[in-house]
């Protein structure tokens, strides 16, 4: 629970900070502290992987560009009034709605329809005692082939928009 | 008294989650600058992370890894959808961020009410 | 002696170990928490560290761009491969169970080679947009 209300704490600066490195770095702790209570919500593999994507690669992108175009925020030029009335409409359904889910961390909610026969079919199946590497790689492979196909596409998108060739015009002209 | 504490600490997660789902958008919708925009957006994608996943846990179980001596573990399929999530998050940011350096250099700002105003006026 | 003596020693230290924890990270996928995403993304930050201390030009003598570029579509062939050979072997797409004598070996076979095509492309796509990013600053 205190680490949820650091993410809170940690969100709210995000969103006032001016100074972009600021907004960088402040997006790195958030990461880590989501990491954290992924584990704490017995999340290892996505707590690992959201710890080295989001507070490694994310931030190091965010600093390598914040470099290439070195600014700062500008004051914000509308009122932030409209924005603020839409944010809490939405907060309002989005808890209303919520409200409606089963309570935390009971064992028999719709949700574990599908979850334990995948637990009990591992070991014998497919001989992977960590059931979220057999599921993503065996009984759900078509989908970690459509991921792997998205990283590939956005690492060609990027080189197509970024890359310096050696006569010296980088990307594409358009 | 004791009820509702045990109701908002039953709820808790989920108002966190809301709330950060609304700072997100927020972000997006409210200011102008475009990192801080894609920002936002991370930002709303992992407080759907944290949706997905509350749900998945199971009071006094462990993590999805089969042991001998454990018998209740948290539910893996959350886990996988997420994890092919991130990924993906981190893929459309890494994208969206080329665009952004590539603007800055056709406009010199990357505020998006400048950009605006550079195209109308010609 | 340069300000940055104590970066560069402890890189030097440090480095072998992120890699090393990177392909322990990617073979223990099956065991603990791991697999192929989290270990590319080590491995693709081992070498963004050693830029980062050594510099660009350092870095793209080690691990050359035209290398980078061209891992990018190895992982994902690799994958692919995987399941047209299921296909080959008589069953359907990304089927492993017919790759080796039994039904479990073949699935531990298939699933052996998917992450490491998972952890290639994951791993070059990060060099690779860390070398687009910051060798767009240099002129």
């Amino acid at each position: 629970m205190m680490l949820l209300s650091m993410l809170a704490v940690t969100t709210v600066g995000v969103v006032r900070a001016r100074n972009l490195f600021a907004v960088a770095v402040l997006s790195g702790v958030y990461s880590f502290l989501m990491a954290s209570v992924l584990i704490v919500l017995d999340a290892v593999d996505v707590a690992m992987t959201e710890a080295t994507v989001g507070a490694g690669i994310s931030m190091v992108l965010v600093l390598g560009v914040l470099h290439l175009t070195k600014t700062d925020e500008a004051r914000p030029v509308h009122r932030a009034l409209l924005p603020l009335f839409v944010a809490t409409v939405t907060a309002a359904i989005l808890v209303w709605a919520v409200s409606a889910l089963p309570p935390f961390g009971i064992a028999d909610a719709p949700i574990h329809v599908a979850g334990p026969d995948y637990l009990a079919r591992s070991l014998a199946e497919t001989g992977i005692a960590n059931v979220v590497t057999s599921v993503l790689a065996s009984y759900r492979g078509f989908d970690t082939l459509g991921e792997t196909v998205v990283i590939f596409t956005a690492g060609i998108a990027v080189l197509m928009l970024l890359k310096r060739t050696p006569s010296g015009r980088g990307g594409e002209s358009s | 008294m004791k009820e509702l504490v045990g109701n908002l600490a039953a709820h808790f997660n989920q108002w966190i989650t809301v709330f950060l789902m609304v700072s997100g958008l927020y972000i997006v919708i409210a200011r102008g600058n475009m990192i801080k925009k894609l920002i936002g957006l991370s930002l709303f994608q992992t407080s759907v992370y944290l949706l997905y996943i509350s749900p998945g846990k199971i009071l006094g179980g462990t993590a999805p890894i089969l042991e001998d001596g454990v018998s209740v573990y948290a539910n893996p399929l959350p886990h996988v959808l997420i994890l092919t999530a991130i990924v993906v998050g981190v893929a459309t940011l890494a994208l969206g961020l080329a665009l952004v350096v590539r603007i800055n250099e056709a406009y010199g700002t990357i505020e998006e009410d400048e950009i605006f105003e550079r195209d109308t006026r010609g | 002696m340069r300000l940055d003596v104590i970066l560069r020693i402890t890189a030097k230290l440090i480095l072998p170990m992120m890699l090393l924890f990177a392909v322990y990270v990617q073979f223990h996928g099956d065991y603990g928490p791991g697999g192929g995403f989290q270990a590319g993304v080590i491995a693709g930050a081992t070498v963004i560290l050693y830029a980062l201390i050594y510099g660009l030009g350092a870095t793209m003598v080690v691990v050359p761009v035209a290398v980078v570029e061209a891992l990018i579509p190895l992982g994902v062939l690799v994958y692919a491969a995987t399941g047209v050979m299921g296909l080959l072997t008589g069953g359907n797409f990304l089927d492993y169970s017919h790759l080796a004598d039994d039904e479990v070996h073949g699935q531990e076979w298939g699933v052996f080679v998917v992450e490491l095509g998972v952890f290639v492309t994951v791993a070059s796509t990060m060099v690779a947009i860390f070398y687009a990013v910051a060798g767009r600053g240099r002129r």
